[in-house]
């Protein structure tokens, strides 16, 4: 199914992540913290992270779950659940193996397991 | 017959009758297989550890932010700008590999650090480089779950593909092929036997034809015959006297 060509580039991980504010950490420092970010060195510098705020248009974030989605040396895409939802429709229309969009918690939204769209899929292969 | 349209083209022979019995029986075979192998992926092992793993980030993540929490109090402020300002190229980094199970290609992804790059030196300097130092540890451990978790979502994607794939399949031989080459074993032999009737009537109206012709024969025969006797009577009657030479009148004497 996935030639060896599909994913042996694939090397970073991305990460759309919420704000950081006094009060509330946001991931997207912690996980650049222990090391995946990565901002590619070339014509046009691209980021493997993305900082969403309470301003952050949906669309802005619609585009950059397309950019990650489709590069080619990303292979884990991880995105807050609650951001994921704002663009719910694109999560779970994405099918592809790679790279994989894997939901996390961020602090003030504890994790829900029956939003996660890989979850619902597992869930509806058996049935339960 | 309803199903008469769903057959497939073949020439009513005895040879093409044996071509699709072969058929068929190759058919249930590999439905037989595809489902086992169906059941065997489709195993609640991998979704449970999924189940699993993810209830296992939550907490793991929690932890992550509850240290990143520390950071900022140590700090006194947010590093949110200055560690994305930082980041050049990753430290942290994956790569994948691929595992065989039933025949599937499953990748997993590994994670690995990268030496002697690091872009968070200046971090923390001033105050709570320490428990900066132990935030990225923590979120290494953390990011390290998510790996792995990522890894097995990336199986279960891949396996619910395969299943998918392997479940058309089945149901293909199931509810097409299967019956469509029963149908067609079902014309063939209609066909067959229509054919071996048609025969059977031939032959009986051969038989009855020659039967009738060996009677006209025999009959011919038997008249020839009983003409040919009535002659040999006829022509019996008409010269009956001389047969018996001593019965006969006394000859002349013969004088020398």
């Amino acid at each position: 199914m996935s030639s060896q060509a599909d994913y042996k580039d694939r090397e970073f991980l991305a990460v759309i992540g919420d704000e950081a504010t006094p009060l509330t950490q946001d991931s997207v420092t912690g996980l650049l913290l222990a090391g995946i970010g990565h901002i590619t060195t070339g014509a046009e510098a691209k980021k493997n992270f993305l900082v969403v705020d309470n301003k952050t248009e949906t669309a802005a974030i619609e585009s950059a779950f397309d950019s990650f989605t489709e590069r080619k040396d990303i292979g884990i895409v991880l995105i807050n659940q609650h951001i994921a939802d704002r663009i719910r429709h694109r999560v779970d229309s994405y099918t592809a193996a790679f790279p994989t969009v894997l939901e996390i918690p961020s602090k003030d939204h504890p994790y829900d397991p029956e939003k996660d769209s890989v979850l619902r899929r597992v869930r509806r292969l058996f049935g339960e | 017959m309803s199903g008469a349209a769903d057959r497939e083209a073949v020439f009513p022979t005895r040879q093409s009758l044996g071509i699709m019995k072969a058929k068929l029986k190759g058919a249930e075979t590999g439905h037989s297989l595809l489902k086992r192998k169906s059941e065997a992926l489709t195993n609640a092992e991998i979704t449970r550890r999924i189940d699993e793993a993810k209830r296992k980030m939550g907490r793991v993540m929690q932890i992550a932010a509850f240290s990143l929490a520390e950071v900022s109090y140590a700090v006194g402020g947010d590093i949110g700008y200055q560690v994305q300002e930082s980041v050049k190229s990753a430290r942290f980094r994956i790569r994948t590999k691929q595992d065989n199970v039933s025949g599937v290609l499953l990748p997993s992804f590994e994670s690995y650090l990268t030496e002697g790059n690091n872009d968070f030196g200046l971090t923390g300097l001033g105050k709570g480089g320490q428990q900066v130092q132990r935030c990225r540890e923590t979120y290494a451990r953390a990011v390290e779950a998510l790996v792995e978790l990522a890894s097995l979502q990336t199986a279960f994607v891949i396996l619910d593909e395969v299943i998918k794939v392997v479940n058309r399949r089945v149901n293909a031989i199931e509810h097409v092929i299967i019956p469509r080459t029963e149908n067609t074993i079902k014309y063939i032999n209609s066909e067959l036997d229509e054919l071996d009737r048609e025969e059977f009537y031939r032959l009986k109206k051969v038989a009855n034809k020659k039967q009738r012709d060996t009677a006209a024969a025999d009959a011919e025969m038997k008249a020839k015959r009983e003409a040919a006797e009535q002659n040999e009577t006829d022509a019996k009657a008409q010269d009956s006297g001389p047969a018996d030479i001593l019965a006969g009148e006394d000859d002349d004497d013969v004088i020398f």
